[in-house]
C-alpha cells in the first residue's frame, strides 16, 4: 500500500508538479475547446487564450503570493 | 522533413541535453569520488531501463485513435509545457535561481565523500546514486520522445535527437571531464517550453476537433507568439522585480535630503 502511494506521489509531483490550478486549467481548456468544436467552426482560439491566462495567472501567484497582499 | 518534425526533432534534442546535463553532474561526481565502474554500471541499468519503457509504451501509444492520443498528448505537453516555461521566464527575471552546475557537483561530491566505503569491489552507492540521477533526468526525455513521436508517428526520429543529444553532452563531459557549467541551460530550458506548449496547444486543440486556420502553417506564427508573449513576461517581470528592490534599499537607506 506504501509502494502504491510513493508511486501515486510521483506520478502526481511528474505530470501535474507544484501548480495544480494549471494542470486543471489545461484540462477545463480542452474540454471548453471540444465543447465550442461542437457548436462552431471558428474554434482554434481558444486553446492558446488559456495559455496565456494559465501562464500570466501562474507567473501572478509566484510574484504577488495571496499572503503578501 | 516537415516543420512538425523539425520541431520534433528540436523539442527532443534540446530536452535530452538540459535533462543530459542534469545527469551528467551527478555521474561525474560519483565517479571521481568513489567508482567509476559502479557509476557507469548505474548509469547502463538506467538507460535500459529507460530504453524498455519507451519500447513498451510507445507501440501502445501509436495504436491509441489519431484524436484520442491528440488529447491525451496535447493536454499533457501542456501542462509539462507551462510549467517549464513557467520556471524558465522566473530565472530569466531573476526571481527564481539559476541552475548552478558547478555547485551541485560540489555538494555531490561532499555527499558521496562522507558516506563510508564498502571496499574495493562493488559501489552500491555509486550505483544507486548514478541510476536514481539517469533514471529521473531520463523520464522526461522518455515521456517527451513518446509523446512527440507517438504523435507523430515517428518514435524513430525522436530516438535518434535523443541519442544525438545524449551523445553530444557525454562527448562534451569526457573533453572537458567536468560539469557542463557553460551550457546555457536556462535558454535551452526556455525553448523546450515554448516548443511543449505550442505544440500541445496545436495538437490538444486539433484533437478536440478545432480548427487551425491555415493547417499545420499555424505552428508558425504560434511558435514565435508564445515565445514573444514569454519574453515580453520575463522582461516585464524583471523590470518589476528591480523595482521592489530599489524601494526596499530606499526604505532601509532613506535618501537625506540636505
Amino acid at each position: 500500500m506504501r509502494q502504491l502511494r510513493l508511486l501515486a506521489a510521483f506520478v502526481w509531483d511528474f505530470v501535474v508538479g507544484d501548480d495544480w490550478i494549471t494542470a486543471v486549467g489545461v484540462v477545463v481548456a480542452v474540454a471548453g475547446t471540444a465543447l465550442l468544436a461542437d457548436a462552431t467552426h471558428s474554434d482554434w482560439w481558444t486553446l492558446p487564450l488559456a495559455v496565456v491566462v494559465l501562464l500570466s495567472w501562474s507567473l501572478w501567484r509566484v510574484v504577488c503570493p495571496r499572503s503578501e497582499d | 522533413m516537415s516543420g512538425q518534425q523539425v520541431g520534433l526533432a528540436l523539442s527532443v534534442f534540446l530536452a535530452c541535453a538540459v535533462e543530459g546535463v542534469e545527469a551528467l553532474t551527478i555521474v561525474l561526481a560519483v565517479g571521481t569520488t568513489r567508482s567509476w565502474r559502479s557509476a557507469l554500471y548505474g548509469v547502463g541499468a538506467a538507460t535500459a531501463v529507460l530504453a524498455a519503457l519507451t519500447a513498451a509504451a510507445g507501440p501502445a501509444l501509436t495504436s491509441l485513435p489519431i484524436n484520442a492520443l491528440r488529447v491525451a498528448v496535447g493536454g499533457l505537453l501542456l501542462v509539462f509545457g507551462l510549467q517549464w516555461l513557467r520556471k524558465a521566464i522566473l530565472r530569466a527575471a531573476g526571481l527564481k535561481a539559476l541552475h548552478d552546475e558547478e555547485a551541485t557537483f560540489r555538494e555531490e561530491r561532499e555527499a558521496a565523500d562522507s558516506v563510508p566505503r564498502s571496499g574495493a569491489g562493488f559501489d552500491g552507492y555509486s550505483f544507486a546514486l548514478s541510476f536514481k540521477g539517469v533514471l529521473l533526468e531520463g523520464l522526461e526525455v522518455v515521456f517527451i520522445v513518446l509523446t512527440f513521436g507517438a504523435n507523430q508517428h515517428d518514435i524513430g526520429l525522436a530516438a535518434i535527437a535523443a541519442g544525438a543529444a545524449v551523445a553530444a553532452v557525454v562527448g562534451a563531459g569526457a573533453l572537458v571531464r567536468a560539469p557542463l557549467a557553460r551550457v546555457p541551460e536556462n535558454t535551452m530550458k526556455f525553448a523546450v517550453g515554448v516548443m511543449l506548449t505550442s505544440f500541445g496547444t496545436f495538437w490538444g486543440a486539433e484533437g478536440a476537433g478545432a480548427h487551425w486556420p491555415g493547417g499545420d502553417a499555424a505552428l508558425l506564427v504560434l511558435i514565435p507568439a508564445l515565445l514573444g508573449y514569454s519574453l515580453l513576461a520575463a522582461r516585464l517581470l524583471r523590470a518589476r522585480a528591480q523595482r521592489t528592490r530599489a524601494a526596499e534599499v530606499e526604505r532601509r537607506e532613506p535618501v537625506v535630503q540636505v
